[in-house]
């Protein structure tokens, strides 16, 4: 945000004398007003930040394009899709984001050798979010992922939810499904992206079953470091054969583990 | 018991009364999320022509969660006042509609009529009001409450003051509060969400809030938004609380599903009574409720959102709180789609708290995966205006950079008080008019002669 003491020579602006203040909080204090109405440049600084979210929740993931940069980094893809039908009905019925459509759920068939683990790359409420970060985030977690693990391929999941891992995983046969989701915009942060990790996934596992990473962005926590919380959570889950309330870890805290 | 509706050839059967109650709801998508919405615009139409036939008493006798299952219930039924009841008992749904819009029903009749009401009798008649019903019924029902100052008067609108900082960084949220003030908000509460619940934490918000509130010597009072187990624990510490907030719904369940039950909350105010903290009154309960929450905990039971809302009313009203409101687009689209359906909601929840006797006040907000932005919360913001509301809330440029959704501003409260006249609290404007906040006649002065000590305060918070 600019500094809103700027327009004090606009005509009729009542600019206020605390704006020292500011240094403590990030919260839109010391706005100023015309009249009893907020100052013009205020005003079209909320519009431009709730444009930035709107357009973050309603523009669809490029699945194509995110696809081919991964298969540039040398990943195997594969790609799926919900129940929910668009984005109205992705917004309106979550229920329907937690499910693999029917043409998804039959391409999706357990191999010989299940995987340890599937990411699953999800559009969830911010496309921009998984457009922009899961390439660098995949190529920070690649050297820290545990010697000898079996990963399944990435898995790209469009008008999904966190849920929709469970199915994914469930189908693929694999120990560990990590959900890679567009978190909900925020007014300052449109492209924000979680992770959450679930022990033995299948349909129907609870919020309460997970463990997450969140606000993972360049002016939050970094696609580095996120990648070593998520190691070092992994290998907790693997060791201990659990995840969520249960596996009371905090990968803040936590530092790569030791090899499978 | 079924009910039927016939238009023209084609006969429209509904198996019991929350099937009936929830058909006649007004679109909203959390009902259709549950299930148990009309199927088309005929059907909703035939609901609310049956549910308009229906006996009042009808609503009393079969609660739509059992007697037997659901301690919710139990308290409806319990504690109805079958003598307040008499002038509407003979009425049905429809009449009682006719009868609120009435020059009959005047405030002080509907004042004594509200314990014979039930929730689900408000909510029934609501689902046959459009929106200019829900303001003209509403606006009639003047509830006022006391603590430090005297809330909901005619003519007063307050605000809550809502200061929350991410990390709940004490000079980040007296910062907040500063700029509240100075912009004329807080007199239905200082209410802090907090961002964590520890213990020691809690007891720095809360030395922080008692404070300001003593040095400066403000006609208002304190909240910080945490458990209500953890305010009773705080309190057994002696931190000074003034006002013990809970979040509530109207089942059992529900109110499980956020740890607590009706024993708990009356526990919490007997001891807050007992702290004798308020100067002019004894109302030291908080509430806040919202339509979708019982159908997000799985915890209700097949019935209507906006019934299952009324129903929270019931708990609220036991308590006898200082503020009750709805957090009415916080919950996301899932249970209001868009701008319409959030209006519509905040209108019904203002409306039934009003006519079950609460100091109701509306959250009006939204988040960004709601098909909703801010001139959809200019009109709710006249509309619930002009129906009365108590309180709304006044965050820093509307923009709740903990809570992360958006609600209304110290500017919006200003827009509204300049478009319907609207006055804050008595002792809170003598206040304000005592630090050189604002003119004789209410109005923000160009600059106060309160911002020098008021920044000093923020400034040495540690």
């Amino acid at each position: 945000m600019t500094d809103p003491t700027a327009p004090a020579a606009a005509v009729g602006v009542s600019v206020d004398s605390w704006g020292a203040l500011r240094r403590h909080t990030a919260a839109r204090i010391a706005l100023g007003r015309s009249g009893a109405s907020l100052p013009t440049r205020a005003a079209l600084e909320f519009e431009l930040a709730h444009a930035q979210a709107r357009d973050a929740v309603l523009t669809p993931l490029d699945a194509g394009a995110l696809c081919a940069a991964l298969e540039a980094d040398g990943w195997t893809t594969l790609r799926v899709h919900s129940r929910a039908p668009d984005r109205a009905a992705y917004l309106a019925r979550p229920d329907w984001g937690r499910r693999l459509d029917a043409d998804s759920a039959t391409a999706l068939v357990a191999p010989a050798d299940p995987p340890d683990l599937v990411l699953v790359l999800s559009d969830g409420l911010s496309a921009v979010a998984l457009q922009r970060h899961a390439p660098p985030l995949l190529r920070a977690l690649r050297p820290l992922l545990p010697a000898g693990l079996r990963l399944g391929p990435l898995v790209v999941a469009t008008q999904a939810r966190v849920a929709l891992a469970d199915e994914v995983a469930e189908r693929l046969g694999a120990r560990v499904a990590v959900s890679v989701i567009g978190e909900r915009p925020g007014l300052s942060s449109p492209d924000s992206l979680g992770l959450y990790l679930t022990y033995e996934p299948r349909v129907g596992r609870h919020d309460a079953e997970r463990n997450c990473i969140s606000n993972i962005r360049p002016q939050g926590l970094a696609c580095e470091a996120a990648a070593q919380q998520l190691a070092a959570l992994l290998q907790a889950a693997l060791n201990l054969r659990c995840s969520g309330v249960a596996l009371r870890f905090d990968p803040a805290q936590a530092l790569p583990g030791p090899s499978l | 018991m079924s009910f039927t509706s016939r238009i023209g050839l084609r006969s429209h059967v509904f198996g019991d009364l929350r099937e009936l109650l929830a058909k006649a709801s007004p679109e909203r998508s959390g009902d259709r999320l549950a299930g148990i919405a009309a199927a088309d615009r005929e059907e909703r139409a035939a609901a609310k022509l049956a549910l308009a036939d229906l006996p009042l008493r009808v609503l009393l006798e079969r609660p739509p969660i059992p007697y037997e299952t659901d301690e919710v219930s139990r308290l409806i039924c319990d504690t109805h006042d079958d003598d307040a009841f008499a002038p509407v008992r003979h009425m049905t749904v429809g009449e009682l509609r006719d009868w609120l819009l009435s020059d009959h029903a005047d405030g002080e009749t509907l004042r004594r009529l509200a314990p014979g009401l039930t929730p689900e009798m408000a909510a029934a008649a609501s689902k046959l009001m459009r929106n200019q019903d829900l303001i003209l019924a509403a606006r009639k029902c003047r509830v006022v409450t006391r603590f430090r100052n005297t809330l909901g008067l005619q003519g007063r609108l307050a605000v809550r003051l809502q200061p929350n900082h991410p990390t709940d960084d004490p000079k980040g949220i007296a910062a907040s509060i500063l700029d509240g003030l100075l912009y004329g908000a807080g007199d239905a509460v200082i209410g802090v969400n907090p961002a964590t619940d520890e213990p020691a934490r809690l007891l720095t918000l809360w030395r922080l809030l008692d404070e300001l509130i003593a040095r400066f010597d403000i006609p208002t009072q304190s909240c910080v938004l945490t458990h209500v187990t953890r305010q009773i624990e705080a309190m057994e510490r002696g931190a000074p609380v003034d006002l013990v907030f809970q979040s509530i719904g109207g089942t059992e369940a529900l109110n499980r599903s956020f740890g607590i039950d009706l024993a708990l909350l009356g526990e919490a105010r007997q001891a807050a009574l007992a702290l004798g903290r308020g100067s002019l009154g004894d109302n030291v309960m908080y509430f806040e409720t919202g339509q979708g929450s019982a159908l997000s905990a799985n915890a209700h039971h097949g019935v209507d959102q906006q019934t299952l809302e009324a129903r929270a009313y019931a708990v609220a009203r036991a308590y006898s709180p200082l503020l009750v409101n709805t957090v009415v687009g916080f919950i996301g689209p899932e249970y209001l789609y868009d701008g319409k359906q959030i209006t519509r909601a905040a209108l019904e929840d203002h409306f039934c708290g009003k006519l079950l006797g609460l100091p109701m006040g509306v959250d009006v907000c939204y988040t960004n995966h709601a098909e909703a932005d801010q001139d959809d919360m200019d009109n709710l913001l006249l509309l619930l205006g002009a129906a009365g509301v108590n309180y709304i809330m006044g965050v820093p440029g509307a923009d709740d950079i903990m809570l992360n959704y958006q609600s209304t501003s110290f500017h919006d409260a200003l827009y509204l008080r300049r478009a319907l006249t609207l006055r804050h609290a008595p002792e809170f404007e003598d206040w304000l008019r005592r630090m050189g906040i604002v003119d004789q006649a209410g109005q923000l002065r160009e600059a106060g002669a309160a911002v020098p000590a008021l920044t000093a305060f923020a400034e040495a918070v540690a």
